[in-house]
């Protein structure tokens, strides 16, 4: 579809993108380290929140101050960081999350040049009021921080109109994510990713447009879609390997779902509007589907993960996780075991953000659905 | 070979720290306490090391630290077996062996004593890293027993009032989950004095620390990490204090008759990040033959680094900062000066950095830091890459050309 190659051009580099959008509309540019970065300040700052996931090539520079055992995206981050590939940003934000971005954070603030840098430290916890209340204030400390660096006030209307579109986005991902569970294959699993991608990176007003479009086409056009396709579901951390889906795809599955970090994680709940625009920020990051690095009930993330592959009635679930990563590893035992409980079989695969080695996966995945 | 057998060195014997034995008594008799406890009825909670115990000792509770347990594990060199019996349960490799040795050991009551004793009750502090929330969550599970989580927030660069409120709030909620568990009201006035023990174990530790500054040190590293397991397991005990003030007098009798860790010590160094513990003797050697102690580490400070922000007359207001604030919970640059300060307090000629496969939160940002300590203290670094109990992660071949070339550098030779 036509709508869609536009949306992929547009961001197929992302850097050059956002260089692209800076020079245009003389707007600044904040990279984002996780999925918790609160986009709706961003937005209302008059900035264009990009986020980082993972690097451009080989590593070289990284390598002087990470060990070999962190994982592909923090090495990455920072080699780019390091090689000057980044020096466009005008600032980065790096919520609280794993171990390995934690240090990140420190490494890149005493040795990166993107600008300022604004820790915004989150609870781990969300499932208490003290942990909400702490979050509120981290929240609107973050506010203040952000007014402080960008040399300007950001406004209950900015803010309002930020909620605005960022709830616009991703109520339209949610009809877009529901299109894919009604008819799998109907957009193409490589697409879909393309989209969510195309989400953390592009002018979030510029792309609400452009998803509408092709969400709106979506529904009035109905490809048919596929129906002997093996209906998976996908779980897991950051997958920056869109060949991922032609692989899964020519193996005889579609995805019919996700709880991505890089996929629908960062895409569900919407922002409270009418109350005040902060508390209801805060609120929506508190309720959100959570990432493994927190805590919300012992098995918060199983129970979430069985309720989502049996809404999408999945045949399969197929773990991604990147390796050295320990929030994702920590829970994959309880996980499996919740979904054998259930009766549906699942397949872990560890990736190296650059080197996936597909001959490897291709033959896993083939084996995995031939099971299913 | 029997003791009567045994050739006895006068030299050696003279360099052995008497208190060794006492210690051991006082930790055999408490996990003894500890496993018995469903006989005696008290109750126990698993804790993290960086954990708020005091509370508990006020509650009459038992902590066990399964990170104690790791150590103990790692040193009777039992972590390869646990830890691929974790592995085969479906965690990963890379995750901290700590974590995958108690996570095993719980299933199979394995390790040196037979397991730990079944908690009560779970207390998880993240002030030292996220490992622990995700370990302690996997517990809750298999247990099936309550989890009060003390969320510290990291201070990269500063402890924020937000930060301070939220933890502060939190003690609290410590406490009223501690009187649901234990059915009973909290006694502050028991904490308050709870309070004080502990921080007069604190300073009785920092002063054994200290009195390596002398040339030469009457123990090492090495010992301090043995002697390290009271003020983790014990804090806010009579107990505690009683046998620093012991070992502090054998250090100073030690200083006063020129009793040497290393005979003959040449060099002083620093030691950072958590033990090897399957190999602290092997180490310890490997350093004495070069004539090199290891005075000081950052790791058993860590345990009475926050002295500054407790207060005797309100512990428990201070607890707060006090716990938020240690060592591995702030920026790399505050560790990096906390370093320097560090290498200047001890004399150190040399820093030892343990890259420790296990710990990310404790090893990565160790690059930046060793460039930092060379710039500002103009003093040689090492870096070995191993594991604190995982001995796949540890090649002895690598390890001995690394610090013998360490060494050479660090003599000049
Ligand atoms: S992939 Fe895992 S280890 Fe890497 S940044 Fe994300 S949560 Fe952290
Ligand atoms: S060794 Fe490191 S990762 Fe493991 S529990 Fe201790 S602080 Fe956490």
């Amino acid at each position: 579809m036509e709508a869609i190659q536009r949306l992929k051009d547009s961001c197929a580099d992302s850097k050059a993108y956002a260089r692209r959008w800076k020079e245009t509309t003389g707007g600044r540019v904040i990279g984002t380290l996780c999925s918790y970065a609160p986009e709706e300040l961003i937005l209302a700052g008059g900035a264009l929140a990009l986020r980082i996931v993972g690097g451009s090539g080989s590593i070289s520079k990284a390598d002087a101050h990470l060990q070999t055992y962190s994982c592909s995206l923090v090495r990455g981050a920072l080699d780019d960081a390091l090689n000057g590939e980044l020096d466009f940003l005008d600032g980065a934000i790096f919520p609280h999350t794993c171990d390995s971005i934690q240090r990140l954070s420190d490494i890149w603030r005493m040795n990166a040049k993107t600008g300022f840098h604004l820790d915004v430290v989150l609870p781990v916890k969300l499932n208490t009021q003290s942990a909400r209340d702490y979050m509120t204030a981290v929240m609107r400390k973050a506010r203040t921080d952000l007014e402080g660096v960008l040399e300007q006030t950001i406004t209950d209307e900015d803010l309002q109109t930020a909620v605005d579109t960022v709830n616009g986005i991703r109520s339209a991902m949610q009809r877009l994510y529901k299109l894919r569970d009604d008819r799998p294959g109907a957009i193409a699993g490589s697409d879909l990713h393309a989209i969510v991608r195309a989400s953390m990176v592009m002018d979030r007003n510029d792309f609400l447009s452009s998803l509408a479009l092709v969400v709106d086409t979506l529904e009035r056009k109905p490809e048919p879609g596929s129906t002997a396709a093996k209906r998976i579901f996908l779980s897991g951390g950051v997958c920056n390997l869109p060949d991922i889906y032609g692989v899964i795809e020519s193996a005889g599955g579609a995805v019919v779902g996700d709880d991505l970090c890089t996929g629908s994680r960062g895409l569900t709940g919407l922002v409270d509007t009418g109350g005040d625009p902060m508390d209801a920020i805060a609120d929506r990051y508190a309720r959100r589907a959570i990432c493994p690095a927190k805590h919300a009930g012992i098995t918060s993330r199983g129970d979430d993960l069985v309720r989502l592959a049996k809404a999408s009635r999945a045949q399969g679930v197929i773990f991604l996780f990147l390796k050295f990563c320990d929030p994702h590893a920590f829970d994959y035992p309880y996980l499996k075991s919740m979904l054998d409980a259930e009766g549906i079989p699942s397949l872990l695969v560890e990736l190296e953000a650059q080197t996936a080695s597909q001959g490897q996966f291709r033959t896993r995945c083939e084996a995995f659905m031939e099971m299913l | 070979m029997n003791g009567a057998e045994k050739p006895i060195d006068p030299e050696k014997e003279k360099r052995k720290i008497k208190s060794v034995g006492r210690m051991k008594d006082i930790m055999t008799h408490y996990y003894i306490e500890a496993k018995t406890a469903d006989q005696t009825g008290k109750k126990v909670a698993w804790i993290t090391s960086g954990g708020p115990v005091e509370p508990l000792i006020a509650m009459d509770v038992i902590p066990v630290y399964p990170e104690n347990h790791g150590a103990m594990i790692g040193a009777a060199k039992m972590g390869v077996d646990l830890c691929e019996k974790a592995e085969a349960m479906g965690y990963a490799g890379d995750l901290c062996a700590y974590a995958r040795a108690d996570i095993a050991c719980a299933t199979v009551d394995g390790g040196p004593i037979g397991g730990l004793p079944r908690p009560d009750m779970l207390v998880c502090c993240n002030n030292i890293c996220g490992t622990v929330l995700k370990w302690y969550e996997v517990q809750a599970r298999y247990f099936k027993v309550p989890l009060f989580i003390l969320d510290t927030p990291f201070s990269h660069t500063e402890y924020t009032r937000e930060a301070h409120a939220y933890v502060r709030t939190q003690l609290d909620e410590y406490i009223a989950f501690l009187e649901t568990q234990c059915q009973k009201k909290f006694d502050h006035d028991r904490l308050a004095e709870v309070g004080r023990l502990s921080m007069a174990g604190q300073r009785l530790w920092q002063q054994v620390l200290d009195t390596t500054v002398h040339r030469p040190a009457p123990m090492s590293a090495f010992d301090a990490f043995f002697h390290l397991a009271l003020i983790v397991t014990l804090r806010g005990t009579q107990t505690v204090v009683d046998y620093y003030t012991e070992l502090l007098d054998e250090m100073k009798t030690r200083v006063a008759t020129g009793i040497a860790a290393v005979p003959d010590e040449r060099y002083r160094l620093l030691w950072d990040n958590l033990p090897v513990w399957f190999r602290t003797r092997w180490l310890s050697d490997k350093f004495a033959a070069h004539s090199a102690c290891l005075v000081a580490d950052t790791y058993t400070s860590s345990w009475c680094g926050t002295l500054t922000y407790l207060d005797d007359s309100d512990f428990l207001g201070s607890m707060a900062q006090g716990y938020s604030r240690v060592y591995i919970n702030i920026g790399t640059d505050q560790m990096a000066d906390m370093v320097v300060d560090m290498v200047e307090k001890y004399s150190a000629d040399g820093l030892v950095m343990h890259s420790n496969r296990s710990c990310k939160p404790y090893s990565l940002g160790q690059y930046d830091i060793q460039r930092i300590v060379q710039q500002k203290c103009g003093i040689p670094t090492l870096v070995i890459e191993a594991d604190m109990i995982d001995a796949r992660n540890f090649s002895e071949s690598q390890i001995t050309t690394r610090i013998d070339a360490f060494m050479e550098v660090l003599t000049g030779a």
